[in-house]
């Protein structure tokens, strides 16, 4: 009886010590759920969830404080990785947000327009506006995000949202399941 | 002879390519004028050296190389650069890019070239480089720079040089008709890049089906006793290089290897002949050989084209019908549809195909898969086609590329067997883009990324900047108002230090001018007339003084 209980003693403080050990050891900088949320998502740091960029949107998914269907940029496809991740039911698109184009956008400045306020490039998420106070501005197309926060600034309205042109490096071959689908309907 | 291998799979079809070797190659005359893409080969595309209105002759280089696996592109013959900018190419999208149109002088005047004879002499770099000046590319098809497979790198040891003569690919007959009209030119070409990558032997690799170039090959090495020339039973895709490595050779290129791993590298019979006239008669790459055939062409042949002919002159030379269905660039098996005729023959281009839906197999509707599993007993690198199907039809992208889509070279073979006439090969290409687009737009988040976490660092610093700099002059004012402090503050303040150096400053002058003090000489001693005069004048200096004022 008493050996029975010694023996579980020692072995109980035994993997205590290991545990406690491993726990130091081992320890994880920061929440890495967060790291992997935020990989998922597209980036655009557009702000359309409510959260003031996509790192944000991701604390909030790890904490439990947002729901996964806030991003429309990423769409269904951004849904359906965050509930592989996360172990949640996939659903749709929050019926509020507006879904994002089908194919990507990129800002455009009209620069006979433009009248140099800074207010577009202060705006920007991901400083792909170039200019300074009272020249002409304009977009670094290959970072521009689409995010679109340049637009309601813009005093003369001269910002518009173009789809960025394919050419033969970007171009993608069809989905021939489409090609079926339409032929049958 | 060492025996040959065989790979798993593959495919007889019918061949079809007696129709254009009854007629030797035939130079095509003069277009009106040249369409010659910047984009013609794997890599980067090449950046334009000439302007608007410029004249070049014949050989000269229009465009440059940009970066490493990239190549030149030269003017095809003497003209007038009459435009810069997108045209329609012959591209599966039917998108255009950025061209340069040449309006030929029809003087065909040649730029000054310093021809070669000694170039089995000539040290293996400088050889890479006339290669790589000459805009030479690989003319099997896939367009990969020439130079880059010639040279193999100081660790590599190639055993074994294989000349790519199989033209395994329906219809296409421009490498038959090459080896069989210019046998010394590639035997010479073969000498070169055997000098070039070190190779301890050169085998010329031809299918059975091509007789007579293997008959015209074979004399013209008879004395040569590093070359030899072996004849490969035909089967589809025999042409493709890692399967011709492992029939020649035995050898298994590994999944993400090169031929280079094995020791091996391989150059198409058509590369050979350019890279010698590169090297001997410095005649950069400005023309091909291009198979003009199918059932739409009443007089299928095989021509010597200038680089950027436009389709048209092609089919019009060779009596087309006006009825043409599908125009397909390369073979019917891994050819792509090009949606006008318009479009430029390029580097790469190495047969026309023109066809009615007569000739076609009738093209059925896409059936079901019923895994009859034919596909995966075609397929020449043993992946299970039907899986991958499945996958790219279920857009799972992740799994797709466990089951090695990226191994898959297109050759067809699956979609030819399926008996239910699924386009297998679209199922595939569709997924590479799509991954491919997907990379790149997960590159660009992670840049989008990093530029947002950069600014919102950047604010931070500007926000803890200001702040610091508020709270500095706050301090400073509320020093300056306090009274008690005055005093101390004018004494070793900045101000009372300025005004203390300009008094000592003056101070010091006026001591000077104490020390120094003598009279001068020339007032003392004056007469009388001297005195008045000098006062005279000073009078005048003081009343012009005053009117001046």
């Amino acid at each position: 009886m008493l050996s029975a209980i010694l023996t579980l003693a020692i072995l109980a403080g035994i993997f205590g010590l290991l545990l406690g050990f491993a726990a130091i050891k081992f320890k994880v900088e920061g929440d890495p759920l967060v790291d992997n949320i935020d990989k998922l998502l597209p980036q655009t740091q557009c702000g359309q969830c409510g959260f003031p960029g996509c790192r944000p949107y991701a604390t909030a998914i790890a904490s439990d404080e947002a729901d996964i269907n806030l991003c429309p940029p990423g769409g269904d496809t951004t849904i359906i990785a965050l509930a592989d991740l996360l172990g949640r039911e996939a659903k749709a698109l929050d019926s509020e947000k507006n879904a994002a184009p089908p194919e990507p956008m990129i800002a455009l400045i009209d620069e006979n327009s433009c009248i140099g306020c800074t207010l577009c490039i202060q705006a920007c998420p991901v400083d792909a506006i170039i200019g300074a106070a009272k020249q002409m501005h304009s977009v670094f197309d290959k970072e521009c995000t689409g995010c679109e926060l340049c637009l309601p600034p813009c005093p003369v309205d001269c910002i518009s949202m173009v789809a960025i042109e394919q050419n033969i490096t970007t171009w993608k071959w069809p989905d021939p399941a489409k090609r079926i689908t339409e032929s049958v309907s | 002879m060492s025996p040959l291998w065989s790979f798993p799979g593959g495919i007889h079809p019918p061949m079809h390519k007696e129709e254009s070797t009854r007629s030797p190659i035939v130079k095509l005359p003069l277009p009106e004028r040249l369409i010659l893409p910047l984009h013609q080969h794997i890599g980067a595309p090449s950046t334009p050296d000439v302007n608007l209105g410029d004249q070049v002759l014949k050989g000269q280089r229009i465009a440059h190389a940009d970066g490493y696996v990239s190549v030149a592109l030269h003017a095809p013959t003497s003209g007038t650069i009459t435009d810069i900018g997108e045209y329609p190419i012959p591209h599966p999208s039917g998108l255009s890019d950025l061209c340069i149109i040449l309006s030929p002088d029809g003087q065909e005047k040649w730029i000054s070239r310093e021809t070669k004879d000694d170039y089995l002499f000539m040290d293996a770099s400088h050889l890479r480089n006339r290669v790589r000046d000459a805009g030479i590319v690989g003319l099997g098809g896939a367009g990969f720079p020439a130079f880059i497979k010639l040279n193999p790198g100081p660790r590599n040891v190639i055993e074994t040089l294989i000349i790519n003569g199989i033209e395994c690919e329906p219809y296409i007959s421009c490498d038959d008709m090459l080896m069989r009209e210019r046998t010394a030119n590639i035997v010479s070409g073969v000498k070169i890049i055997a000098h070039a990558v070190q190779a301890r032997q050169s085998i010329i690799a031809i299918e059975d089906n091509k007789p007579e170039a293997y008959q015209a090959m074979l004399e013209a090495t008879a004395n040569e006793p590093d070359l030899s020339v072996v004849q490969c039973p035909t089967i589809y895709p025999q042409g493709s290089e890692k399967q011709l490595i492992y029939v020649v050779t035995g050898k298994e290129v590994p999944s993400d290897g090169l031929p280079l791993n094995v020791g091996v590298v391989v150059h198409n019979v058509g590369t050979a002949a350019a890279i010698y006239s590169a090297i001997a008669k410095a005649e950069p790459l400005i023309s091909r050989i291009v198979t003009v055939t199918g059932d739409a062409i009443r007089k299928p042949q095989n021509l010597e084209v200038l680089i950027g002919t436009p389709i048209r002159s092609l089919l019009d030379f060779c009596d087309a019908q006006t009825q043409i269905d599908q125009l397909i660039m390369g073979g019917p098996m891994m050819g792509f549809t090009i949606h006008t005729p318009l479009a430029s023959v390029l580097k790469t281009t190495n047969c026309i195909l023109a066809t009615t839906y007569n000739s076609l197999p009738e093209k059925n509707m896409e059936m079901p898969c019923i895994r009859c599993g034919a596909c995966a007993d075609a397929c020449p690198i043993k992946l299970l086609p039907q899986q991958l199907y499945w996958y790219a039809r279920a857009k799972d992208f992740e799994k797709i590329q466990d089951y090695n889509l990226f191994d898959c070279i297109e050759c067809g073979c699956c979609a030819y067997v399926c008996p239910s006439n699924i386009p297998l090969v679209h199922y595939y290409r569709y997924a590479k883009t799509e991954i491919w687009s997907k990379e790149r737009e997960q590159q660009k988040a992670d840049i989008a990324r990093q530029r947002h976490d950069f600014r919102a660092e950047r604010l931070a610093k500007e926000k803890a900047e200001k702040a610091a700099r508020h709270k500095r002059k706050r301090n400073e004012l509320k020093e300056k108002s306090d009274p008690s402090k005055k005093e101390t503050l004018i004494k070793n303040g900045a101000k009372s230090k300025k005004k203390a150096a300009i008094l000592e400053a003056m101070e010091r002058v006026q001591a000077k001018k104490e020390a120094h003090k003598t009279e001068p000489k020339n007032t003392v001693n004056l007469t009388e007339e001297q005195q008045r005069k000098i006062d005279q004048i000073n009078k005048k200096r003081e009343t012009r003084k005053n009117n001046e004022d």
